[in-house]
């Protein structure tokens, strides 16, 4: 993916919706657009083959049993539906009395999609730059971890500031310690050429472990025995739009400026050049005279601490406190949604919207269906796989192989 | 042809000697630590007590007491002795077992100092450890399979983790044994798919694994929350019970140590000496190395690369789902949700740090599963030191290997590469 | 009886590509064959047909009359071929027996590795032909000789009475090329048969018994050295009389532009790969650096452009030490450098062409204000760019992965030689192109010259050398063996040089120093032994001008 910006007829309208429209048109959407529909529709057969009144049907007449199947994961897929974007009914009696309270309990599941979709959105950022400069960031999930734990720090450490002073502060903490987790790889890797997978690997294990340590040590709330912090201080708090229950606050606005942010800072800029180019071709980055060392050190800083603002975010907009698991994999699955979004910030913000909407629609989907959360990830992972293998994608709707060579991203070799 | 310039000599013993230099900075720092750390703070007249006769045995072996002080004194010594030998004059091509002996020696100062002035089961110890080196090495034994071969396999840990459920609901629904044949069964299953991704359709392999992970952590915990949950007669497999083997299990501490465990430490130690000899010393070996290192030499030898590559993912793969299995018929004796808990991941820390060897492996395994046993007992034992860090150890050291600190691995050279074949 | 080998109208079509075209070959019992063509005629594609490696969409193959399938590298095997790569297929970590018996292994036991037994027939096979190597090696460490070699015994082990070398002295110095063409005797002596490909005509005169040239995928004719000459071969090859000599103006030096001082530099293996090498280049003069391939000039290069750390000496561009300068302040201080490997350092080749036009001065004015690229000067420079160096490519914003070798080499020449430029190190700038790109690319560097530019041209092709060149420089092993000026120099006398045999008088005292001079002292050396063989050759070769070709 780290390439694919360079094709032989790039689209005169250079905004980033021109690029988006430009691909669409081009139909380099079309495969992830199929593979999410094929995603779905597997997880819809998973859904259907656990259901035990499909077995029982099965014995009267396997028509039945088709139908009873169908039924089952139409019905799981509503009930998603209601939990991600809002019951349409409750909608359209909330909207008929007009009451205040009705609409914000009637529009909840969407806002809180959009609040899911937060830690996505900065996640896959931080691996679709990595992946830009060439750089697999596995750790995406460790420097969140750490994001969370300086942000809440200095969240409810920090005491007296007013709020402009200290929200900026918590939230600079969280990109301050995701891009320190982010930077020890960067820096081994152009140093001494150990592979960055394997070391965001192990960056990843070590700061659960010291989150583990400081949730238990130094940074307990002082009043219990579990590993959970103390609340932050209301002005450290992101402030939400809406009364309660509506939890939608200023983060998801943060990350979308940070999408275009970091779309600005790799297709505008000097030092997005400079990534991009080591990305690509790291012996002609040399040639050109840039300072490989610097800049990919600076990249996975940067991704680092990406990563760890999604940290930031949970703890200050919607936790208020850190608990070791306040983290529902989100740095494992922006690996995901960063090749969704071909590593394209406009990519990534859709795939996380995806994500998030996936994500919260299943607590719905268990409570309503019994169907258990996890096929979220099982429904991402297959998503992925389609993705990342095309062909299985064109075999299936017999698609022609495009004319050009697929992009592909490449990790080069381990250890030396 | 004399094309050997002299100046190639000289600059690989200027490599050597930036090894050498470093591994005597090591040891002598590792003397200094059991100095500083250990023996300052240790009375004089206090006793250690190391118990040789593990929970359970009827052996009796006496216990070994000593005084903690001269003991420790005596082991920094060693240790800077040949710190300084190795700065000086260097160890050459044994210094891998020097280090292996300082590393030990080390260990054993730590817990004579943990043990002074109390007592400490070095025996539990010693077998505590071996266990769970376990899981660990088989994870690694996996990883070398597969990247021997050229394909990198970061799914183990979703390999095993499957190969851990599908061993539970089968164990408890057919037996111990079926439930560990289904285990390796489902580890090949997931091989197949990551052979199917990264050798014909060549997609990167640290995606293809990645999406196996996610994969596997999924549908285990949707399996678990949707039927194990609720059916505990689907998640009771038991587990496979120690098996003494005659005559050596009665030797005095080594016997419980060594000779008495379930199938699974005896079956890594046959899968640990196979693939060594299997990987050095057959033509099985020869061929599968050789797509790892060239494939398109191989290629033009008539190897298959594509054959051998799925051969070498699927046994990997089988060889992670028995290392699954351990968890739930070796160990817990039920499933639990994401209880690999980064084992997996550990076993490939322990590939990389045993330089792709089985043996080596073995070594890091034995290394990581002490830092594992000691983390769980530090509390018991009564340290001050944060489990956590502990906890950390593997992964630290593994980085400090992956930097060339203490001298690069060798990965081999075409790891994560797919094999093109051209001209069809 | 009928031959050993023979090829009938074998076709084989790559996408866009015709790479081999109704060829027909035939291979007698003991007889050296050389397939001979440029770079991309399709002599290696035909080979690879042969060894199972690529199916032929049409032909027929036949050994010893009978016709075969060759459907894989184990088929060929089995027909009793065999092939020596370009590329050697060796493998480093193994050794010597393990490579060779890797394939077809000797066991014990059924699957067990009987190592003693290999070795010994490995030892067998490299005494009766002359292969001296020792089984237990490890192949990294040896040299690349050796290494051929070993990929003989691979052949030999599995007892191929074809042997198939394709361009086996690309990567060896003259000797080791000398050594291998003993060996090849020997081989044919005992009823081998060789298919020698190459692009190298003197050692196909050398050394073939029969002679066949392939051009743009078809045989043109077939003939034996001693009906052939070299420029006729030559003709034969390119399809055209062969003039690819360049008008220049009249040489007229100016002052030191680069000043290269004892520089030591060490290859990646830690092999020092410079030794002790001093020269200069000065304003308006081409410096050719001639040499077998693998003589120090990637290291060389590499220095002088700041990718390689000296390990001592030093490198003064104009008035400033650039020995530890990045490769950043060596270009902005006026160095073009066209590098070896286009693809590999030259070009980002998912870039478009613009991009790739602004690639080592993008954060310059106009090209970047502050931090932000100015995307449309970008393009509309590319445009003019485009146009004056007449690259082909659709657009601007077209992949440099798209274009031909001839214009991803042009987009190269046209990014360093539209800046303002005092130096130009061009390194083997024209290898694998098609003649017009290459009669371009010449003319652009004679241009920089004329334009009173420093020129340091590397390349291993000797006849570009002594087209470009005002004065050449001979590297051998890492030294500087002998500078000679232009008229000096014949080919004979190069290559001589450049096989190691002969050293100059004043090489020699050179080699022998015991002690690096002081550097002051050393730079006036050179500096005068420089102005004294540009004195000398000044006036001829002002006399001497020549006649650029016109027919492209």
């Amino acid at each position: 993916m780290a390439n694919q910006d360079s094709q032989s007829t790039p689209p005169k309208d250079k905004s980033a919706f021109g690029i988006f429209m430009h691909e669409l048109a081009r139909g380099s959407l079309i495969v992830p657009i199929l593979a999410i529909i094929t995603g779905l529709l597997l997880g819809g057969l998973i859904v259907a083959v656990t259901t035990d009144q499909v077995y029982t049907a099965w014995s009267r007449s396997p028509l039945e049993a088709i139908g009873v199947g169908i039924n089952a994961a139409l019905r799981s897929y509503s009930a998603l539906f209601n939990g991600a974007i809002g019951n349409p009914e409750r909608i359209a009696d909330a909207l008929a009395s007009g009451e205040a309270a009705a609409l914000r309990r009637a529009f909840n599941p969407f806002f809180e999609s959009l609040i899911k979709s937060v830690p996505y959105i900065f996640a896959g950022l931080a691996v679709a730059l990595g992946f830009r400069a060439g750089l697999f960031n596995i750790g995406a999930e460790g420097q969140l971890f750490m994001g969370a734990v300086a942000s809440v720090y200095v969240g409810f450490a920090v005491k007296g500031l007013p709020a402009i002073i200290h929200l900026p502060l918590a939230l600079g903490a969280g990109a301050l310690g995701g891009a320190i987790w982010g930077f020890i790889p960067g820096w081994l890797k152009a140093k001494t050429g150990g592979h960055e997978v394997i070391n965001t690997i192990m960056m990843n294990y070590i700061a659960f472990r010291l989150s583990e340590y400081l949730l238990r040590g130094p940074l307990q709330r002082p009043d219990t025995t579990n590993p959970i912090s103390p609340f932050i201080e209301t002005t450290a708090q992101l402030p939400r739009f809406f009364e309660s229950p509506i939890r939608f606050h200023l983060g998801f606005f943060i990350a979308l400026a940070a999408a275009y942010g970091v779309y600005w800072l790799l297709f505008k800029t000097r030092l997005g050049f400079e990534l991009r180019t080591v990305g690509a071709n790291p012996n002609a980055a040399r040639y050109a005279g840039m300072n490989i060392l610097v800049i990919t050190v600076l990249a996975m800083s940067l991704s680092g601490a990406l990563a760890g603002m999604a940290g930031a975010n949970e703890v200050l907009g919607v936790n208020y406190t850190l608990a070791p698991a306040f983290s529902s994999g989100y740095g494992f699955d922006s690996i995901a949604l960063a090749l969704i979004g071909r590593s394209h910030p406009v990519g990534v913000v859709l795939a996380a919207l995806l994500f998030g909407t996936l994500r919260n629609g299943a607590l719905q989907m268990q409570i309503a269906a019994n169907v258990p959360v996890d096929i979220i990830s099982v429904m991402q992972a297959l998503i992925l796989a389609f993705i990342a293998a095309p062909a299985i994608i064109r075999t299936i709707y017999r698609l022609r192989a495009p004319q050009q060579q697929e992009d592909g991203l490449h990790v080069r070799g381990w250890g030396g | 042809m004399s094309t050997l310039s002299p100046t190639m000599k000289s600059s690989a013993e200027y490599t050597g000697g930036g090894r050498r230099r470093v591994m005597g900075v090591v040891f002598l720092a590792l003397a200094a630590a059991i100095w500083l750390l250990f023996a300052r703070t240790t009375q004089g007249e206090m006793v250690t007590t190391f118990t040789l006769n593990p929970g359970g045995s009827q052996a009796n072996f006496p216990n070994l007491e000593f005084i903690t002080l001269p003991v420790l004194h005596a082991i920094a010594f060693v240790c800077a002795l040949l710190g300084g030998y190795q700065l000086v004059r260097g160890f050459g091509t044994r210094t891998n077992a020097i280090l292996g002996l300082v590393a030990a020696l080390f260990i054993f100062a730590f817990l004579s100092w943990v043990a002074s002035g109390t007592s400490l089961n070095l025996a539990g110890l010693l077998r505590a450890t071996l266990i769970r080196a376990v899981p660990i090495t088989l994870g690694a034994l996996s990883g070398i399979l597969c990247e021997r071969a050229g394909v990198v396999n970061i799914a183990i840990e979703g390999m095993m983790l499957t190969g851990a459920m599908v061993a539970a609901i089968f164990g408890s629904l057919y037996g111990l044994w079926v439930g560990l044949l289904a285990g390796v069964l489902a580890g090949a299953l997931l091989a197949v798919v990551h052979a199917i991704f990264s050798i014909k359709y060549k997609t990167d392999q640290i995606v293809s694994g990645t999406v196996i992970n996610i994969f596997s952590i999924g549908m285990s915990s949707f399996i678990s929350a949707k039927y194990l949950a609720a059916n505990r007669q689907l998640n009771n497999p038991g587990i496979f019970p120690d098996i003494q083997i005659p005559g050596l299990a009665e030797i005095p501490f080594i016997g419980p140590i060594l000779f008495s465990h379930n199938v699974f430490f005896f079956s890594m130690l046959l899968f640990l000496a196979l693939l060594h000899f299997g990987l050095f010393f057959t033509r099985w070996g020869l061929r599968l190395r050789s797509v790892g290192e060239h494939p398109k030499a191989a290629d033009t030898l008539g190897i298959n690369v594509f054959k051998t590559r799925y051969m070498a993912v699927i046994l990997g793969g089988m060889m992670a789902g028995f290392g699954g299995a351990y968890f739930t018929l070796g160990s817990v004796g039920r499933f639990d949700d994401v209880m690999t808990a980064g084992r997996g991941f550990i076993g490939l820390a322990a590939m990389i740090f045993g330089n792709w060897n089985p043996f080596g492996a073995f070594g890091a395994g034995l290394l990581f599963g002490f830092a594992d046993m000691l983390a769980a007992r530090l509390a018991i034992l009564g340290v001050r030191v944060a489990s956590e860090f502990l906890l950390m150890a593997p992964y630290i050291a593994t980085m400090i290997v992956l930097a060339g600190v203490v001298g690069r691995g060798q990965a081999p050279a075409a790891d994560g590469q797919p094999y093109e074949k051209e001209g069809h | 009886m009928p031959p050993v080998l023979e090829l009938k109208t074998i076709t084989k079509r790559f996408p866009g590509v015709l790479a081999n075209d109704r060829i027909d070959l035939s291979l007698e019992r003991g007889e050296i064959h050389a397939l001979l063509g440029e770079n991309g005629a399709g002599k290696t594609t035909l080979m690879n047909i042969l060894y199972g490696l690529y199916q032929p969409d049409e032909g027929e193959i036949f050994i010893n009359g009978r016709q075969v399938q060759i459907h894989s590298p184990t088929d060929a095997i089995n027909a009793g071929i065999g092939m020596v790569h370009q590329h050697f297929m060796l493998i480093p970590v193994f050794t010597v027996t393990e490579n060779v018996m890797l394939g077809s292994e000797s066991l014990k036991m059924g699957g067990i590795l009987d190592r003693r037994a290999a070795t010994e027939r490995i030892r067998q096979i490299s005494s009766a032909y002359g292969l001296e190597v020792d089984p237990d090696d490890y192949v990294r460490d040896l040299p690349v000789g050796v290494q051929q070699r070993v990929e003989i015994i691979k052949l030999l082990y599995r007892e191929a009475d074809i042997l198939i070398l394709d361009e086996p002295t690309a990567v060896l110095t003259p000797q080791e090329a000398d050594e291998l063409f003993k060996i090849m005797h020997s081989l044919t002596e005992r009823g081998k048969s060789i298919i020698f490909i190459t692009h190298k005509l003197r050692e196909v005169l050398d050394i073939a018994d029969r002679i066949t040239v392939i051009r743009r995928g078809k045989v043109v004719g077939s003939t034996t050295p001693k009906q052939a000459n070299q420029s006729k071969l030559a003709a034969m090859m390119v399809g055209r009389e062969v003039d690819l000599s360049v008008h220049k103006r009249a040489f007229t030096p100016g002052a030191d532009v680069l000043t290269v001082q004892n520089l030591k530099v060490g290859d990646d293996r830690g092999q020092i790969a410079v030794d002790d090498v001093s020269f200069t280049v000065r304003a308006g003069e081409v410096l050719g650096i001639a040499g077998v391939q693998g003589n120090g000039q990637t290291e060389l290069v590499e220095a002088l452009t700041g990718l390689r750390p000296a390990l001592d000496g030093s490198v003064r561009l104009l008035n400033e030490d650039v020995t530890r300068a990045n490769p950043r302040r060596i270009t902005e201080l006026g160095t073009a450098h066209i590098p070896e490997d286009r693809q590999r350092d030259g070009l980002v080749l998912s870039f478009p062409v613009a991009d790739n036009l602004v690639l080592n001065t993008y954060y310059q004015r106009p090209f970047s204000k502050g931090a932000v690229l100015q995307q449309a000067t970008i393009a509309k420079v590319a445009e003019e760019r485009v146009n004056s160096f007449d690259i082909r490519t659709p657009s601007v914003d077209t992949s440099a992965a798209s274009l031909s070798g001839g214009n991803q080499q042009k987009v190269i020449v046209a990014r360093e030689l539209s800046r303002p430029v005092k130096l130009v190190v061009a390194s083997q700038p024209t290898r694998g192109l098609d003649v017009g790109s290459i009669e371009y690319i010449h003319g652009r560097l004679i241009e920089s010259r004329d334009n009173g530019g420093a020129v340091l041209l590397v390349s291993s092709e000797l006849d570009e050398i002594m087209q470009l060149s005002d004065r050449i420089a001979v590297i051998y092993r890492g030294k500087i063996v002998d500078v000679l000026s232009a008229q000096d120099a014949s080919k004979e006398k190069v290559g001589l040089l450049m096989a190691g045999v002969v050293r100059t008088a004043t090489a020699k005292k050179a080699s022998l120093g015991v002690k690096p001079k002081p550097k002051a002292k050393a730079s006036s050396k050179t500096k005068t032994s420089a102005k004294k063989a540009a004195q000398k050759k000044k006036p001829s070769r002002a006399a001497k001008t020549t006649r650029r070709r016109k027919d492209s």
